[in-house]
């Protein structure tokens, strides 16, 4: 008889146990990502998911919201003095990790340092060049100076993460990636970084924020996309990222699961060879040599006609994207109300393709990454489908990126190699300016335009506009600027912009997950419904 | 004995400097490592001095030639993305694969061994037969599709086991395992098998052939003849005498699961020294691949070696100078 009742005091204390332990793991989130980072020292590397990881326990001055519309980060609010000095107040009640309030001198401290850390293979500091800081009235006062206008400043400094003054200017890299620092002021703090595995978290005791709903953040890197979701669907993690477009479906019929998305800064769009007479991959259809009719706009513009958005996006893309018209959608900052993605009608296409001399077509070889964009070899597939009904004869090639963007950059002895390239841009920062500077502004690099022009487009009128623009600190003046240069560079079709890619996560019924057009997947931002 | 050793050093020298070359130029024919490694919205110039900081703006002759100078210098130089020294980076992560390795290697032992002598004792059985046609499966079934087809059914259908990663881990002995858990080997179960499959089919085959062909030898008649139990016979007589070629095939075959468990480490995000190879090649990161393939090459070295002198241990027929014909 006491056998038996001291069997069951014994299930009675396991069962509790178990009970808290479940308790305990509902404090617990687990999240399963796509993307690894390099480091969890928030300056060595401007790399998506570093930045992703990043923000939970490290906070920037100017913080982004979903939309990558600029809200009050570490800093609660900013204004500039004149056209030249920004002035940046802390929050009053900020505290690091480790309990000290943060001050201008840690701020300061963190810009030093952002710039200058050694074998950054993507670095910080050209979202600091030009600028130099000093303490305003008080210690939670910041002073931004810079030597001509610079309207970027806020938006610049969105990506620069600050940390208390002994982490950046007594850790190393790997100090960090030990997980030493514990000098950040976000919701969390790092506790271990297994590359390859895992980072864990645990909540920030002095995060004078609103706190969030878990007290440990597990995040798992899952590169592969059909064993992510399998992940999720066997319970091993409550959310995950970067849902495979052929899964959306299932997961959006399966009560157990709710899906997250909203429209990405990402765009997929075409890059035209348009600055040599002879482009490499383009002949008559007899193979002889032609004119480059890339740098004809009515080919440009058959082109873009030729292009079914819709029929891409609904049958390649599973929905999971959005015909484009520009750089960026329509909430973005910077971008035109009045651009519309090209109507695909191939009776005008073929109009405008015999008006401009090719009534006959021409010989095309489009290039492009395989597996770098979401289902990217498939829509240039279907691209060349287009185009071949136009009256082209189209060839294809997709290689590995790590083959493909450096070709496509400096292939042909320091010059772009390719007549037609198919690729992705995402706007970091959350507005047109760098990105229409990039991919269309006239190469130039003292100036540092066209880095990413690799079809080396060039209209006086952007670049003028855009230099107008770049000066101009005031807000919706700067806007309505941006808005003409993306109207101007559209409107010659720099580039033939396909789709803006929608970012999809799905988790475990129960919690709202926080679509962010930037990719981050942020703990703090997950809650329970 | 001697001479032996150091001819069979001064080959590996050789194979390790070969590899070296070919993978330091095979890298730059690909493509130019800057283009993976920079932020899209950087201009010129700080690509330009991204490139410079990480040596990238030179030659490739000149990088190859300060690549060889800190070689001698014992640096086989830091990753270009994680920025920490390649050799570590693996090392680090060498563990993760060794456990993996081990745990697929006793699968299929366990597992192929047993059946294979199953089925040459009774080759004429519908269970032999059977497993004969398993064993084809084995061999010609793709391991990704058979990995995602084994988290769908075991974690996803029944869920009895995790769908991916590697359990806690605790040190013995300065060595980071995570066998010695349950939850440890519920984790390892999958990737382990889907790793073991191929090898359980070989061992199989391997099993099934040695034993048919034991099976008619005259000491097993003989045996047989002298009233012998059956079970005695088939661990004194038959097993014995089959080991020898299974044990220099695996041994073998070891090798070639730590160095090439690339697949099943990405599809159960397993964090081993396969998943960091194939992110090292997509992004491009020579130093890390080169590592990478010093210490694979290391590593089947020595395992032959140790194969060449357990063979002559067991066979004494075998000499280790026989090299020198």
């Amino acid at each position: 008889m006491s056998r038996l009742l001291s069997f069951f005091r014994a299930s009675l204390i396991s069962c509790m146990a178990l009970g808290s332990v479940m308790v305990h793991a509902q404090q617990e989130l687990r999240i399963g990502v796509s993307a690894e980072p390099s480091s969890i020292d928030p300056h060595y590397h401007n790399l998506g998911p570093n930045n992703s990881l990043a923000r939970h326990v490290f906070e920037p001055l100017v913080g982004q919201d979903p939309s990558q519309q600029l809200i009050p980060g570490l800093a609660q609010s900013w204004q500039t003095l004149n056209e030249t000095t920004w002035e940046f107040k802390l929050r009053n009640n900020a505290r690091f990790a480790n309990g000290r309030p943060v001050t201008v001198e840690d701020v300061i401290a963190s810009f030093r340092r952002a710039p200058n850390v050694p074998r950054s293979p993507a670095s910080f500091a050209q979202f600091l060049t030009g600028m130099t800081f000093e303490q305003g009235a008080d210690n939670k006062t910041i002073l931004v100076k810079t030597s001509s206008p610079a309207p970027l400043v806020p938006t610049n400094l969105s990506v620069i993460a600050i940390m208390s003054k002994d982490c950046a200017e007594k850790l190393s890299t790997e100090d960090f990636n030990a997980a030493r620092c514990d000098g950040g002021s976000g919701p969390y703090r790092f506790t271990e970084f297994k590359p390859g595995d895992r980072t864990v978290l645990e909540r920030n005791p002095n995060y004078d924020g609103a706190r969030p709903s878990w007290d440990k953040v597990t995040v798992r890197y899952l590169t592969s996309g059909p064993a992510r979701v399998a992940a999720l669907l066997a319970g091993d993690v409550d959310v995950i990222d970067n849902i495979p477009p052929a899964d959306i479906a299932k997961l959006r019929g399966n009560a157990n699961f709710t899906i997250a998305e909203t429209l990405s800064n990402r765009v997929i769009y075409l890059h035209m060879d348009q600055f040599r007479e002879n482009s490499p991959f383009i002949t008559a259809k007899g193979g002889s040599p032609i004119k480059n009719p890339l740098r004809e706009l009515r080919v440009r513009q058959a082109l873009s006609m030729a292009i079914n958005r819709q029929a891409i996006v609904d049958r390649i893309m599973d929905k999971a994207a959005v015909p484009a018209e520009q750089v960026l959608a329509k909430n973005f900052f910077g971008t035109s109300q009045k651009l519309q993605p090209s109507k695909f009608d191939l009776k005008a296409a073929q109009g405008l393709l015999a008006d401009a001399g090719y009534k006959n077509g021409f010989k095309l070889k489009i290039h492009g990454p395989a597996g770098r964009y979401t289902n990217d070899t498939q829509i240039i597939e279907a691209i060349a489908q287009m185009f071949t009904r136009l009256g082209l004869e189209v060839e294809i090639e997709t290689m590995p990126p790590a083959n493909f963007f450096s070709r496509a950059s400096t292939g042909a002895n320091g010059l772009p190699e390719f007549s037609m390239i198919l690729a992705g841009w995402g706007a970091g920062t959350g507005e047109t300016s760098g990105s229409l500077r990039s991919l269309m502004g006239t190469v130039d690099k003292a100036k540092g335009s066209g880095a990413a022009n690799r079809g080396r487009f060039s209209n006086a009128k952007l670049d003028s506009t855009l230099d107008i623009a770049l000066a101009t600190v005031d807000d919706k003046k700067r806007a309505s600027l941006l808005a003409e240069a993306s109207e101007i560079a559209f409107n010659d079709l720099g580039i033939i912009p396909v789709h803006y890619q929608t970012n999809v996560w799905a988790s475990r019924k129960g919690l709202a997950v926080e679509a962010r057009a930037d990719e981050y997947t942020l703990a703090h931002k997950i809650k329970r419904q | 004995m001697l001479s032996y050793f150091f001819r069979r050093f001064g080959q590996a020298i050789f194979v390790i400097l070969a590899m070296i070359v070919l993978v330091f130029f095979g890298v730059n024919v690909v493509g130019d490592p800057i283009w993976m490694l920079i932020s899209p919205e950087m201009d010129q110039q700080a690509i330009a001095a991204t490139a410079a900081a990480l040596g990238l703006d030179k030659p490739i002759g000149e990088q190859f030639f300060f690549f060889i100078k800190g070689l001698f210098q014992g640096d086989l130089g830091r990753s270009f993305v994680h920025g920490e020294p390649a050799i570590l980076l693996i090392l680090g992560r060498m563990g993760a694969t060794m456990e993996l390795a081990i745990a697929a290697l006793l699968m299929a032992i366990i597992i192929g061994l047993p059946l294979g002598m199953y089925a040459g004792l009774h080759p004429d059985r519908r269970a032999s037969r059977t497993i004969m046609a398993g064993s084809i499966l084995g061999f010609s079934l793709p391991t990704f599709w058979v990995g995602l087809m084994l988290i769908m059914i075991f974690s996803v259908m029944i869920g009895w086991l995790p769908a991916s990663g590697r359990g806690p881990t605790d040190t013995v002995l300065g060595i980071q395992t995570s066998l010695l858990s349950l939850e440890g080997w519920r984790h390892i179960a999958l990737p382990a098998l889907n790793l073991a499959l191929l090898k359980i089919s070989l061992m199989i085959r391997l099993a099934r052939s040695g034993t048919r062909e034991a099976m008619s030898m005259d000491y097993v008649k003989f045996a047989r003849a002298k009233g012998l139990k059956e079970s005695v016979i088939i661990r004194v007589h038959i097993l014995k005498n089959i080991l020898i070629p299974i044990v220099t095939v695996l041994g073998l075959e070891f090798g070639s699961l730590v160095a090439f468990s690339v697949v099943t480490e990405t599809i159960f995000s397993w964090p081993g020294m396969g998943k960091l190879l194939l992110e090292a090649i997509q992004r491009l990161d020579r130093p890390v691949i080169v590592a990478y393939v010093m210490v694979v090459v290391v590593l089947f070295v020595f395992i032959n070696l140790i194969i060449d002198i357990l063979y002559s241990v067991l066979d004494p027929r075998v000499r280790l100078t026989e090299a020198k014909a």
